[in-house]
């Protein structure tokens, strides 16, 4: 079960180089505003594939 | 829809997922920065000053009108610990019997505006209604400054101030 986090909770995992950030939402969503630093991973195509972009060993936050 | 997504993740192995339930939305709205197309907008951040003199409940007015008079300002906004508002002192609040508690002259539920809504509308309001000045709040409440009219009507519609745009 992936484990929520609030906007604090996210804001001290950005400010480890580490943490992986990536927008769910539509690739025009993405467009029109995001996070700094995140990268587009629609839902619609999530799959293995797609996922080979962001590394196992490190967190990932979705939103 | 992030939940789904972090779900999808974990079934292809990831361990170390976690999901920003409350989204965009809620980063937006506290005034955190922002990269995309729809920048070019001037919001009610990118207008407020955030120099505002703050002061607590259990302050004395005296105490609040001297920092707003060091500051030259004249107001004094009411926060607790964590900055979120709690009321307003104006000028004649400031000016009043010094040796008053804040917390018993205070103005209530000051009006704010988000800091990501657009400036213009705002801007259109404060003129209707004569307002001079309306605070920028987050969705939680924690005050980000305070928007002027003055400054608004300044930088609302002038191109030279849109910010950048490749889109």
């Amino acid at each position: 079960m992936p484990t929520t986090v609030s906007r604090d909770e996210l804001q001290r995992m950005l400010d480890d180089e580490d943490t992986q950030l990536v927008d769910v939402l539509p690739a025009r969503e993405y467009a029109e505003g995001r996070l700094p630093g995140a990268i587009n991973l629609p839902l619609k195509k999530l799959n293995r594939d797609t996922a080979a972009v962001l590394d196992r060993a490190r967190p990932v936050v979705l939103y | 829809m992030s939940l789904r997504a972090a779900a999808r993740l974990e079934s292809l192995g990831f361990t170390n997922v976690y999901d920003y339930e409350a989204g965009k939305a809620d980063w937006f709205a506290a005034g955190l920065p922002r990269e995309g197309d729809a920048m070019p907008v001037l919001r009610a951040a990118d207008v407020a000053r955030t120099d505002d003199v703050t002061c607590a409940l259990e302050d004395t007015v005296g105490d609040a009108a001297e920092r707003a008079r060091a500051a030259n300002q004249d107001q004094c906004i009411v926060v607790n610990e964590q900055r979120i508002i709690l009321g307003r002192l104006r000028a004649p609040a400031l000016a009043g019997d010094p040796a008053a508690v804040v917390e018993d002259i205070m103005e209530l539920g000051p009006t704010t505006s988000r800091p990501d809504a657009e400036a213009a509308p705002i801007l259109e309001r404060m003129q209707a209604r004569n307002v001079d000045r309306i605070l920028v709040a987050t969705s939680g409440g924690r005050l980000i400054g305070t928007m002027w009219r003055v400054d608004a009507e300044e930088r609302v519609g002038d191109p030279d101030d849109e910010i950048a745009c490749d889109c």
